[in-house]
């Protein structure tokens, strides 16, 4: 069974956002790093870089396959986890806290009203 | 549901994440590719490779038929070694890639892919037309592979007496039968070891006895790793029916010494050596980001468009950077631009094995 925290709002696409005022933390599932298997190389936007929701916002990619990371709301980067450079098993290992990816100042916050909650993500991968 | 190895319980119990290969249930990983690759290459890994499909054959032309159907000639091997070549049709295409081990004048087995499994048997009955041959598949034999520069000696420490000595005797490729088993030196890994054919109902027993002494599972994501590190083509990938020996970097395991030998394709291979033809060769990315196959790759001075393709890519655990095999036009040398999402990514041009005794191994070219 993956974990996955009640307190977060979740994309159908796996990625996972942690609010913190007007900025959005944003990860991978447990379930998603599962899927994909060990990673090796993760792609990150650049600092500033100002995305709608549902953007291709980066890439994650493991020995098997690569994956597109979408942004879950819209708004600029205004911080990447650079650890993920080095050491992109963080996000195997730690998926909702070292391994975060990157950080959205929120533009519109009423677009988590569209995320999946905890129970709704955990039905979505139930019925996959 | 897929077909099952004899090893689908083992599998699961050690925590397999099991995916369709070929129509068979088989192990990706067991948690961790990597750690499994590693454990390849440091120690000793464990592989169920009862996928594969086993072929005997045997009858009095056992000897002219094998030296009719397969481009290596199996003449250059003494009885107890195997011989790695290709089957081609009349094309010089490869049918495919596989293991013959020679047992006798008039006996031999043949280790082939098991997604080509049809198409091979049919087509070794075909070409077995005018021979006194009978080639039967063999679905009651398991094949476990046991790889890693400690794995003669921790296999010999598991093993009976019979085998133990033989374990110890057998050079590369070499291969010995003992009981009902078939114990060979071969592999897939680039690091020693040894393959061992049993009996299905008796693979189990083996795997726990094996595990249980600390040999590490490893699927199917740390067996492509691991090949691609050691330069070893994949069929499917690298070669297919629509491709030569020539354009696979396989022109080693061609025979062309014995003019008398006519073997399928070897009329077309004669014709095309004659001439420029795209060739196989390695790729290690410069930068950061990870190949994969059926990337676009551009030669200093090419066309608009890619000049040529990756056909097998990954990130190599080893190197701790991207590899790749590329079909390139014949002389390229030097560095290339491979395409990784609309980007144009250095890459340089290597002669493989990537990875030989756990180290870096490839040389620019």
């Amino acid at each position: 069974m993956s974990e996955i925290p009640a307190e977060l709002r979740y994309r159908q696409s796996h990625e996972w956002v942690r609010v913190d005022g007007d900025v959005a933390v944003v990860g991978i599932t447990d379930h998603a790093q599962d899927a994909m298997g060990d990673l090796v190389y993760v792609e990150l936007p650049d600092v500033g870089q100002v995305f709608a929701a549902g953007d291709e916002a980066g890439v994650v990619e493991s020995v098997k396959a690569a994956s597109d990371i979408y942004a879950p709301v819209s708004g600029e980067i205004t911080e990447i986890n650079e650890a993920l450079d080095d050491e992109p098993e963080l996000v195997n290992n730690d998926p909702y806290a070292g391994g975060w990816l990157f950080k959205i100042k929120m533009a519109d916050d009423g677009e988590l009203k569209e995320m999946l909650t905890a129970d709704q993500y955990q039905e979505q991968i139930d019925s996959e | 549901m897929g077909q099952r190895t004899p090893l689908y319980d083992a599998h699961l119990a050690a925590g397999a994440k099991m995916v369709d290969f070929g129509g068979w249930d088989m192990p990706i990983h067991y948690g961790s590719q990597l750690e499994e690759h590693h454990a390849v290459r440091q120690g000793v890994g464990l592989f169920d490779v009862s996928h594969m499909t086993v072929v005997d054959v045997a009858g009095k032309d056992t000897r002219a038929y094998l030296r009719r159907l397969l481009a290596n000639d199996l003449d250059k091997v003494g009885e107890g070694r195997a011989l790695y070549t290709c089957m081609l049709n009349e094309r010089g295409g490869v049918v495919d890639d596989l293991i013959v081990y020679k047992i006798a004048a008039d006996q031999a087995r043949l280790v082939v892919n098991c997604a080509t499994r049809d198409k091979d048997l049919d087509w070794m009955e075909k070409q077995a037309g005018g021979f006194a041959v009978d080639i039967q598949e063999r679905p009651d034999l398991a094949m476990l592979a046991v790889q890693g520069p400690k794995a003669r000696a921790f296999l010999q420490d598991l093993v009976c007496d019979d085998a133990r000595a033989a374990l110890g005797e057998l050079p590369f490729f070499g291969f010995a039968q003992v009981g009902s088993w078939l114990i060979a030196r071969t592999g897939y890994t680039g690091e020693d070891g040894a393959e061992i054919i049993l009996p299905g109902d008796k693979a189990p027993e083996l795997w726990q006895r094996l595990t249980d002494a600390g040999a590490r599972p490893a699927g199917l994501g740390a067996r492509d790793t691991l090949r691609l590190e050691a330069g070893l083509n994949l069929y499917g990938n690298d070669m297919d029916d629509g491709v030569t020996p020539w354009e696979a970097n396989l022109g080693w395991t061609v025979a062309l010494d014995d003019p008398d030998r006519d073997f399928v394709g070897r009329a077309a291979l004669e014709t095309q050596k004659q001439k420029d033809h795209p060739v196989l060769r390695g790729l290690v990315l410069e930068g950061k980001g990870v190949l994969r196959p059926h990337q676009g790759v551009h030669v200093a001075g090419g066309s608009i468009g890619p000049d040529g393709e990756t056909t097998s890519g990954t990130f190599s655990p080893t190197l701790g950077q991207a590899i790749a095999f590329a079909r390139l036009p014949a002389g390229t040398t030097g560095t290339v631009e491979v395409e990784i999402r609309n980007k144009r990514l250095k890459a340089h041009v290597v002669k493989p094995p990537f990875v030989k005794n756990g180290k870096a191994a490839y040389k620019t070219i």
